[in-house]
């Protein structure tokens, strides 16, 4: 199961999620959004959550980043558990891409403010060869490089969103719906370089997504949730042989087919 | 720049080739839109035209504004010497507008400088904060709120004692806490943004995230509010000097002027008037401008 | 031209700017019968600005042109505003992508519904309550009477959805634009709330416009379906055989999808062709 593509891995797990439960309000107001949630991802890894809008999958992610601060249960990432306090090393591990490239990137400060304060916050030196790598690994080039976010479209804001969070060269990649806001042919675009930045990098990805067929295309495993639990976790190749046993993945399936 | 390029076109280029380079095209692009709006130009050319005026007064003004004459005490308007006549004491009025105007932009400078400045650290503060501080901050701004500005500077200056710099002082202490509130509504919608989230996952502390990303957003919305209250400081200023708080005779400040004037409103009306239609033209000029300002700042705006 | 409701020819849409006159829709031309007619295209592509233009609903300084938009022998493009007013709602109706901007928040969803019946209809208040109630079931919605009690913020995206349909059935349109109706919607909802609209347009007889960025959702759902690129049409082809279309946009388009029953390493990246934005449009009138 556990792949390990690059980096020299004793055998730890990339992510061991335990009975997480996330709360958001106090006493009265209290919404529980996520459950009881359990699953592990290994090294290398790609592990995609699906459900339907409020089943509490973008909440995990916020948890895990600490942008979700009432939580309880285990998060343990490569061996470290995880307190309520994240600090720099966290963010060298761990980064995140969102979903709405709209809103994502702050509308005045210019891609190469937002890459160059990036790499400043993780004590690089060598910031101006690095912002050049960058938007080149993420097939935006030199021509970018100085523009503001409405001098972008939506597919080269996803590009820089994910160029800022590669900055700091993370092993694990969390991607919140990261192409439900593109059109299809930008959202293969993005897709192939999420693949291949995986490959290149040895990258470990947790990819939420409403949309079975871009986890199916993405991930090896996925997680199926549904009103803030996790109802299934199965592999892609037993989705694809319609393999799903709880009636919920049967009926997502059915209606993404 | 390559040679074919002309200035406009490496100003309105989608790529830029270096950090200045963007500064200046995005700083262009604005102006381009503001230039758009006629009412707003015009407001900035009446700007423009009363620091020229502020600036040149000595080489203009056609006679000293302190010398009296009391032989051609209240002259009318079109009089040999004296265009805009001359007041109770045969002081021309044309050259204490025009060195009065000197005392305006001391004092909207002034105030445009502390009042902003204190809302905004207040606001952002409390906005992103939040908790107690929060609560402390804005229960302190209410207070401000509650009174009755001019009150409240009439409060200051009898504290403080009567003066310019002491009218400036209290009309900034009245004038910050709407600017507070608007920073604070502001950060509040900032606070939750993705984009926010985002520098967070880097790491960053609340210091540079209010400094560095918070401050951008709200101060484009403030300095529009400001030129749109600037009307209102200039006539709180007025205010003040009309009540014989703010400039102290024989100073030519506006609102003194209009004060001096008001005995003899009925028979000499132009020597209350000329102040107040001076006062009047500039408050309309900063209303256009920050009007015109609105369309070119709002970052919701223009994408 | 038998059978057609409406029939629109050579459609400009312009914006004036200060970089000259940006065309939004250029020379689009269609008829749509009693039937589904299915728009589909990438953002930007004119969509939603056809559907707009129909209903002359383009704000300044966006300019609307086109040869004629005939509304059963009725040029709506030379009709006044006064007279547009009554086609909007009464004759064609629009359901926009997002509820929970159609609805006002500070009203019950029953006076809305009651209010839009009564500018329609000479109708007292207890008929068009009742009249309400029969446009809420007529959606499916299972208990009417809470739901006029609601206001928009209780209601689930499906719901809302839902009621603005059933809102703008009122009148009794000829026409429905239904302008990304369902992109706001889980999946499992989406399929619900396409079931309602196609049980309205077979009963009623009504022909639908359906907007949408999503080309299966379109070749499942539409009968007739219209692929536009850079405000133009560049296919038209029949619902069904949209999997077989010719031209390499909608090729490439289709081909871009990830798919669970086809596992590819690498999907495949739409190469645009500079020429497809030159190329009139190809026109979909029968």
């Amino acid at each position: 199961m556990v792949r390990c593509p690059k980096r020299e891995c004793p055998i730890v797990n990339m992510l061991e999620i335990d009975n997480l439960n996330v709360w958001f309000g106090k006493h009265r107001d209290r919404v529980d959004a996520v459950k009881g949630a359990s699953f592990i991802i290994g090294q290398g890894e790609s592990f995609g959550l699906v459900g339907e809008s409020g089943s509490g999958k973008s909440t995990i992610l916020r948890a895990i980043t600490g942008l979700a601060p009432l939580w309880s249960g285990r998060m343990i990432v490569e061996g470290q558990p995880l307190d309520h306090q994240r600090r720099k090393t966290f963010f060298k591990t761990v980064q995140m891409v969102f979903q709405d490239p709209y809103a994502s990137l702050h509308p005045r400060h210019s891609v190469d403010q937002v890459l160059g304060e990036t790499l400043h916050l993780h004590g690089f030196s060598d910031i101006d060869a690095r912002v050049v790598k960058l938007l080149d690994d993420v097939g935006l080039g030199q021509k970018f490089r100085f523009r503001y976010p409405h001098q972008l479209s939506g597919g080269q804001r996803q590009r820089v969103a994910i160029a800022r969070a590669l900055a700091p060269e993370p092993h694990l990649l969390l991607l919140d719906e990261p192409t439900s806001a593109l059109d299809v042919s930008v959202q293969a675009e993005i897709l192939n370089l999420l693949a291949d930045l995986r490959a290149s990098r040895g990258l470990t990805y947790l990819m939420v997504s409403h949309d079975l067929s871009v986890v199916g295309h993405m991930c090896d495993r996925l997680a199926v949730m549904k009103d803030g639990e996790i109802v299934e976790v199965l592999t892609v190749d037993a989705l694809r042989a319609t393999k799903a046993s709880h009636p919920y993945s049967q009926h997502l399936l059915e209606a993404s087919l | 720049m390559a040679e074919t390029q002309t200035l406009r076109q490496w100003l309105l280029t989608d790529t830029p080739s270096s950090r200045r380079h963007a500064k200046l095209s995005a700083l262009y692009q604005g102006w381009l839109s503001f230039r758009a709006n006629t009412m707003a130009m015009i407001g900035l050319w009446i700007l423009v035209v009363l620091v020229l005026v502020a600036i040149a007064a000595p080489l203009i003004a056609p006679h000293d504004p302190f010398v009296q004459s009391l032989g051609d005490r209240l002259a009318p308007l079109g009089t040999e010497g004296h265009v805009l006549g001359t007041d109770s004491l045969g002081r021309d009025i044309l050259s204490r507008l025009i060195y009065g105007a000197r005392i305006t932009l001391y004092i909207v400078a002034l105030v445009a400088l502390i009042a902003p400045v204190a809302g905004l650290l207040v606001g952002t503060v409390a906005g992103y904060v939040g908790g107690w501080t929060d609560t402390v901050l804005m229960r302190i701004t209410d207070i401000f709120l509650a009174f009755p500005r001019l009150v409240l500077a009439l409060a200051f200056v009898a504290a403080l004692g009567a003066g310019i710099e002491n009218a400036v002082l209290a009309i900034s202490l009245t004038a910050w806490p709407p600017y507070a509130r608007i920073a604070r509504a502001e950060t509040l919608t900032i606070r939750t943004s993705d984009y926010i989230s985002a520098i967070k996952l880097q790491g960053a502390g609340p210091l540079r995230i209010i400094t560095k990303h918070i401050w951008p957003l709200c101060i484009s919305s403030l300095i529009v509010r400001v030129t749109l209250d600037m009307a209102g400081i200039i006539l709180a200023a007025a205010g003040l000097g009309f009540l014989g708080l703010g400039a102290q005779p024989p100073s030519p400040e506006w609102g003194a002027m209009i004060s001096e004037g008001r005995r003899f409103i009925l028979d000499h009306w132009w020597v209350a008037t000329m102040p107040g239609l001076a006062i009047f033209t500039v408050s309309l000029a900063f209303n256009l401008l920050g009007d015109g300002l609105r369309d070119v700042l709002d970052p919701k705006a223009g994408e | 031209m038998m059978g057609a409701l409406l029939d629109v020819e050579n459609l400009w849409v312009k914006f004036p700017s200060r970089n000259g006159v940006f065309d939004a829709v250029r020379g689009v031309s269609f008829t749509l019968g009693r039937e589904r007619l299915g728009i589909v295209g990438e953002s930007g592509s004119g969509k939603s600005m056809t559907g707009r233009a129909i209903l002359r609903l383009i704000r300044p300084p966006g300019i609307v042109e086109a040869d004629q938009i005939s509304l059963d022998g009725v040029d709506l493009i030379k009709l006044l505003e006064k007279d547009m007013r009554a086609v909007r709602g009464q004759r064609i109706s629009m359901v926009m992508q997002d509820p929970k901007f159609s609805l006002n928040p500070v009203t019950t969803i029953g006076n809305q519904i009651i209010e839009a019946y009564r500018l329609h209809n000479n109708a007292s208040k207890a008929q068009a309550y009742q009249k309400s109630l029969e446009m809420l079931e007529a959606v499916s919605i299972r208990n009417p009477e809470r739901v006029m009690r609601a206001y928009p913020h209780e209601m689930s995206g499906g719901m809302g959805q839902r009621i603005m349909i059933a809102m703008m059935l009122i009148p009794n349109p000829e026409i429905l634009i239904a302008d990304e109706p369902t992109s706001a919607l889980d999946v499992s909802v989406q399929r619900q709330v396409l079931d309602i609209m196609d049980k309205l347009v077979k009963e009623r007889g009504m022909g639908l416009i359906f907007i949408s960025h999503d080309l299966n959702l379109v070749a499942d759902f539409c009968d007739r379906v219209l692929i536009m690129y850079a405000g133009r049409i560049v296919e038209v082809c029949d619902a069904d055989k949209l999997h077989e279309a010719q031209h390499p946009y909608t090729r490439g388009l289709l081909n871009s999808l990830p798919r669970l029953d086809m596992p590819r390493e690498r999907l495949e990246v739409l190469q645009r062709d500079p020429e497809w934005s030159v190329a009139p449009s190809v026109s979909a009138r029968l």
